[in-house]
């Protein structure tokens, strides 16, 4: 397996750091002027998505990690796991609720994802930037109230829970964006 | 944007050729006079922490050529320029670093260096700070400096001594602070332990608002500064702190030729059990202490991480026109 010395290190580079996936942030090299050259780096741990801060002496390497970012369309959730399709194989992949992780609340049956394999197994699903989901139940609004003053939750089809304007009402479709969890706009 | 193009701002440029006029200005009225030392030298340095880079000069016809170095800094032939009696200098000039590139470095940098005859390290904070406030009057609102010892700043903020502190100490420290990979990168080195700790748990914490001297270094940590009188296990050196950014490292210099002999021995046996090249002690630079060194203190300055701080840059690039990955 190929491995990446901190001269190498950038921003979604895969690595194995403690037997572990991950994926690197940020890598800052640091040289007290008199002294020891050593790098900051800033990893993404693939499995748990836990951040991690570590030092390296500078030329240090890291084995790289067998990890592939698929872009899959979403199946369905047969209540233990969700499946996934890759669109031009067909071939299939089931995840449990650990690995789409805060991702379920987003997914909409035929949306495209994207799975990360680790292995060939996934271990990450990041849901589109930006989804349309449909509202099944927020509180009647006042109609023509058009400020944006605080809003009121939305409950989405796919259970999701999002902030919305005053105006927005049960039934309509709404864009949201999920990185953030925040309301786009509604969708004509 | 296309890669012709500079990466730092046209405003960059002007406050660089503003900070440049400053100094010289600065430096005039104190009667300080200006030299220039070769880039390219004889002699490499011999410090295992820093990597020059080499180049072949090859004389008219010649089939064979001599290696020459590019300057690491111009400590050296400045203090060549002193022993011969030149009085106190200053340099503005390139320095050349290999294996360092980084948000804070650029293997090719600008060094405002210079030296006081007859100053002790007080006395050349003292200039330091008053050139430092000079050059950012128009830019950075300074508080009063601190002057603060090294030893001190290491208890409060590492939670240990660095002078006395034994390993499993420095360990159990850097575990609480968020480093628990300490104890296996730095092992029984404790210039390294020093090097790690200082920089990643004090000096992001300095120099917030003002500039943070920091003064009296561990004497086993690279440098060329002599004993402290009172207490040989430190050095009388300081360091320049502005925003947690080192800016530049200054000293009471060692004038002892035998002393700076016996450093540089040390340091080409450091380099020899790290398996690195080993250059020839610059006999040039000995054989002028050896004629006698005035009495003075010298300071190497980073002019370009200090137009970062006053242009509140995130990264060297945007204060150099060309940077490496550019030029």
């Amino acid at each position: 397996m190929a491995t990446f010395s901190t001269n190498e290190f950038k921003g979604g580079l895969k690595v194995m750091l403690d037997g572990d996936p991950c994926s690197i942030i940020e890598n800052e090299f640091v040289k007290p002027g008199k002294g020891q050259a050593f790098n900051r780096v800033k990893l993404r741990n693939l499995k748990t998505g836990r951040v991690i801060e570590r030092t390296f002496k500078s030329g240090e390497t890291l084995e790289a990690a067998d990890v592939v970012d698929t872009e899959m369309q979403y199946l369905y959730n047969d209540g233990e796991q969700w499946h996934f399709m890759v669109p031009e194989s067909f071939e299939q992949y089931a995840a449990d609720s650990n690995v789409v992780g805060d991702a379920k609340k987003w997914l909409k049956e035929q949306d495209i994802c994207i799975v990360t394999l680790y292995n060939g197994t996934p271990i990450s699903v990041t849901p589109p930037n930006f989804v349309e989901l449909t509202i099944v139940e927020t509180d009647p609004g006042v109609r023509g109230d058009t400020s944006g003053g605080g809003g009121k939750p939305a409950t989405l089809d796919t259970g999701a829970v999002v902030r919305v304007p005053l105006f927005v009402q049960t039934g309509e479709v709404i864009k949201v964006d999920t990185r953030t969890g925040e309301y786009v706009s509604r969708v004509k | 944007m296309p890669e012709w193009r500079p990466s730092c701002s046209m405003a960059a440029l002007q406050k660089r050729a503003v900070m440049l006029a400053s100094i010289r200005r600065f430096f005039a009225a104190r009667h300080v006079l200006e030299v220039e030392t070769p880039l390219l030298c004889r002699a490499g340095v011999t410090d295992p922490n820093l990597h020059p880079f080499k180049t072949v000069l090859r004389k008219p016809g010649a089939a064979a050529g001599d290696p020459l170095y590019l300057q690491t800094s111009p400590e050296f032939a400045m203090k060549r320029l002193l022993a011969a009696g030149s009085g106190s200098i200053y340099q503005i000039c390139k320095a050349f670093r290999n294996e360092e590139s980084g948000r804070h470095h650029n293997p090719e940098f600008t060094l405002l260096e210079w030296y006081r005859v007859g100053f002790d390290l007080d006395r050349l904070i003292d200039e330091i700070d008053a050139l430092l406030r000079e050059i950012c009057r128009d830019d950075l609102i300074l508080e009063a400096s601190e002057r603060l010892s090294y030893r001190e700043l290491f208890r409060e903020h590492v939670g240990a001594d660095p002078l006395s502190g034994s390993f499993e100490e420095l360990a159990e420290c850097s575990g609480t602070r968020g480093l628990p990979e300490a104890e296996a990168l730095c092992g029984e080195d404790r210039s390294f332990w020093l090097d790690l700790l200082f920089s990643h748990l004090v000096q992001p914490r300095l120099g917030r608002g003002r500039i943070a001297f920091v003064r009296d270094f561990p004497a086993f940590l690279p440098s060329l500064a002599r004993k402290k009188s009172d207490d040989p296990r430190v050095v009388e050196r300081v360091e320049i702190f502005l925003e947690g950014l080192e800016l530049g490292n200054g000293f009471h210099e060692l004038t002892d030729a035998v002393e700076q002999e016996e450093r540089f021995d040390r340091d080409l046996a450091v380099r020899k059990a790290n398996g690195q090249s080993l250059p020839a002690k610059d006999e040039r630079m000995l054989a002028a202490l050896k004629n006698g060194l005035p009495d003075c203190s010298g300071i190497a300055l980073g002019l370009d991480r200090l137009l970062m701080i006053m242009m509140q840059a995130e990264s060297i690039a945007d204060v150099l026109t060309f940077p490496t990955a550019r030029a």
